[in-house]
């Protein structure tokens, strides 16, 4: 009864959208490429050098990893090379290599593979290691002490989030928001360029890639908190708008609280995770003792994120 | 395979085929050389009235021992020349009895006799592997009495005309069948499911309730009917502990015509869609191998190609074009290895589309996990199993390419199996 014919044989479905892990990766590095360029066009060649070097030790480590654990070779679909940009992209362009080595390596191998690769991080893998690295590099981490060597046409040549710290909002008045959107601020190398940010945040949700939930609430959750703050006392609270502008509120927004692994997947969740980023990011930074609390926030909310995704709707067909 | 769009907010949103007045009428398959016919029974080696060399005749019951209810009808007049065990899906172990043809076509009288006053009887032991193949058991079942048949228009997988086509055609013939189900089973409320942009088409012609459901796939899964109709699912003991019995319009429209003609019904209309999807109806005779059938549409069939019987979403894939047509094939759909998508055993990133795509709210994300783990039981307690209607969107869709419905297909088998083997143990 058997026919020559070799058949091949598998279960339904029988069709497949065709999408998949590279094909994510690769679209998110494009969305944040404007950005990156847009850092690499205001500090020039350093910065570059900063975004190859996270880029390529990345890939490195998860290949070197890979091998170590006998695991097959996952570095092709494009995961690691994202993690790379991203964390490249939220350093101060004077960022020294050795800091960008450490950084990647924190991020692959302590925030990623260590609990099993893509898909097992508990941790958004690049806030991981940029807060790690926070911690333990104070000085390098610091974008004002860093850029100083820089020659730097902005309106303001220390970090606006930092003066806003060290001297209140009166410091900061004189920044204007366009400035702001612009880039034209003190602050990591591709994540201060607010509009090249939005552009890439929103082609992401467009194609559905990353959850417009999770981002339009963490922007909601700032800008509420922040007002809120500033209606209370505005002689010591900055606007919500001067938030949203500065540190990496947006970055956070669109990149890094958006991470699929690290984020829930039901409505309801999805809108408290976002509300609560924000609302902590501004707790930090307005009375905290950080600077910018868009790091801590999101580990926050990584933390959470698998109590909230319980909230969800009840399945079809239960009686009970 | 269907592509992703390029805006990936809205989820994918398929439309089952509807029934329009340009579809071509079927084009009939002669009578091939030789027909396979299973009877869902292990093959002894002594079988009592079925020998190599046993002349049959068309419409015939056949059946490995005298008094057994398990049987097949030759779709053919002719001898027995093969029979053989048959391993089917999910290792059910069934008697392939393969009947040589000869030139002409003699009728079997036995159901004519038996035709004259339709019962439950009569139906259970005609009609029940005829097209559609319909399952008369629940019916007769006084422990839970059915008390809505549902006549099933819809086609439960997508690029199927079959069940709309024999609907529409046959109306004459479904409202005799809907009269002997009145009379053999005495149940009252008979309704008829179809999507709702064909609902006009039929109003007022058939003697029973037109239920319309939504035109978007799978809101026309059997289970899905159900739960819109009963907000229920059925729980072990099967639909037939909410009282509703499903049964397809082809085999309806079977029933009617057996019992006004006197004749069994061994034809069966197939939809066979080519590699380049292109869709073709056919009536062939039960037992037809499938190379037969796709020869009669120039379907080129090639090494490392799939033959899968049925729709795009739920259906079998086949391991040989020599596999014979069976009473519920109403579709043969063709893909060429150059479309065929892999599979892979990434882990689940969390992406949530398989969460927004299911239609029936099951946290799939969540639910695979437990699955990859082997941790059935869990997956059923905690994260809705049971709740899984089977359309097989959640594999469409995963980034990842986890085979998500095969894993929650292979979990129900395995709690099925060790349920069983409880109860084995308990008696």
């Amino acid at each position: 009864m058997n026919s020559k014919k070799t058949l091949i044989v598998s279960h339904a479905p029988f069709w497949h959208d065709g999408s998949g892990i590279p094909e994510r990766s690769y679209h998110t590095i494009i969305a944040a490429l404007p950005a990156a360029i847009a850092g690499i066009a205001y500090y020039g060649a350093p910065a570059l050098g900063v975004i190859c070097m996270a880029m390529s030790t990345a890939i490195l480590w998860e290949l070197l990893l890979n091998r170590a654990m006998r695991r097959p070779i996952t570095v092709g679909d494009g995961n690691a090379a994202l993690i790379g940009l991203l964390l490249g992209m939220m350093l101060p362009a004077s960022t020294p290599w050795w800091v960008v080595l450490v950084g990647t390596f924190l991020a692959i191998v302590i925030g990623m593979q260590i609990f099993g690769g893509i898909g097992a991080n508990p941790f958004n893998p690049v806030v991981l290691a940029i807060a790690i690295l926070m911690i333990s590099y104070k000085g390098h981490l610091d974008f004002d002490a860093g850029l100083v060597n820089f020659s730097l046409d902005f309106p303001t040549t220390s970090e606006p989030l930092a003066a806003l710290k060290a001297f209140g909002p009166a410091a900061v008045e004189h920044l204007h928001p366009l400035d702001l959107l612009m880039g034209r601020q003190v602050g990591g190398l591709g994540s201060a360029n607010g509009l090249a940010l939005v552009i890439g945040g929103i082609y992401l949700m467009i194609r559905g890639i990353i959850r417009w939930e999770v981002c339009v609430s963490f922007i909601v959750g700032t800008y509420i908190t922040a007002m809120l703050f500033n209606m209370a006392d505005p002689s010591r609270f900055a606007d919500p708008v001067f938030h949203l502008l500065t540190g990496y509120t947006l970055f956070g927004a669109f990149f890094l609280a958006t991470e699929s692994t690290t984020s829930p997947v039901n409505f309801v969740p999805m809108l408290i995770y976002g509300t609560l980023g924000g609302v902590m990011t501004v707790l930090i930074r307005n009375i905290g003792i950080y600077v910018d609390g868009v790091i801590f926030a999101i580990l926050l909310i990584n933390l959470i994120n698998p109590l909230v995704d319980k909230i969800r709707p009840k399945a079809i067909g239960k009686v009970a | 395979m269907r592509k992703r769009s390029f805006f990936g907010l809205s989820t994918p949103c398929f439309k089952y085929e509807l029934a329009t007045d340009a579809s071509a009428s079927p084009v009939a398959i002669p009578a091939p050389e030789q027909v396979t016919l299973y009877i869902k029974k292990p093959f002894k080696q002594a079988s009592s009235t079925l020998k190599v060399g046993t002349p049959v005749q068309t419409g015939q019951r056949l059946v490995l021992n005298e008094n057994d209810d398990v049987y097949a009808i030759s779709s053919v007049t002719g001898t027995v020349c093969a029979m053989a065990p048959f391993l089917a899906d999910y290792g059910n172990a069934w008697t392939a009895v393969t009947i040589k043809t000869e030139g002409n076509e003699v009728i079997d009288p036995e159901f004519s006799a038996a035709a004259e006053a339709p019962s439950l009887e009569t139906l259970t032991r005609f009609l029940a592997a005829g097209p559609g193949e319909p399952d008369f058991a629940p019916l007769m079942d006084e422990r839970n009495p059915v008390s809505t048949i549902i006549i099933y228009g819809g086609n439960a997988d997508l690029l199927i005309d079959t069940s709309l086509y024999v609907l529409k055609n046959n109306i004459e013939a479904i409202n005799a069948g809907i009269e002997v189900l009145r009379k053999a089973t005495g149940i009252e409320e008979i309704v008829i499911a179809v999507p709702e942009e064909s609902v006009q088409n039929y109003s007022g012609h058939l003697d029973a309730r037109i239920q319309p459901f939504s035109s978007q796939y799978p809101y026309a899964q059997p289970l899905m009917i159900l739960n819109s109709l009963t907000g229920r699912l059925p729980d072990e003991t099967g639909m037939a502990s909410l009282g509703i019995h499903f049964l397809r319009a082809e085999s309806v429209a079977a029933i009617g015509k057996a019992f006004s003609t006197g004749c069994l019904t061994i034809e069966k209309n197939v939809t066979v869609i080519d590699k380049q999807g292109v869709k073709h109806m056919a009536r062939a005779k039960i037992g037809t191998p499938v190379a037969a059938l796709l020869k009669a549409f120039g379907v080129e069939v090639n090494d490392q190609d799939k033959i899968i019987f049925g729709g795009p979403m739920t259906g079998n894939a086949i391991y040989s074009e020599d596999l014979p047509l069976g009473p519920d094939t109403d579709a043969v759909m063709v893909q060429d290895k150059s479309i065929i998508p892999l599979y892979s055993d990434y882990p689940c990133i969390n992406c949530g589309d398989c969460v927004r795509v299911c239609p029936a709210n099951v946290p799939v994300n969540l639910l695979i996990r437990f699955l990859e783990a082997g941790q059935y039981a869990e997956g059923a307690d905690l994260y809705d199993l049971y709740a899984c209607i089977e359309c097989g969107l959640c594999s469409y869709v995963c980034v990842s390419r986890i085979p998500i419905f095969q894993y929650i297909k292979l979990a129900k088998y395995e709690l099925g199996r060790t349920l069983s083997a409880e109860e084995m143990n308990e008696q």
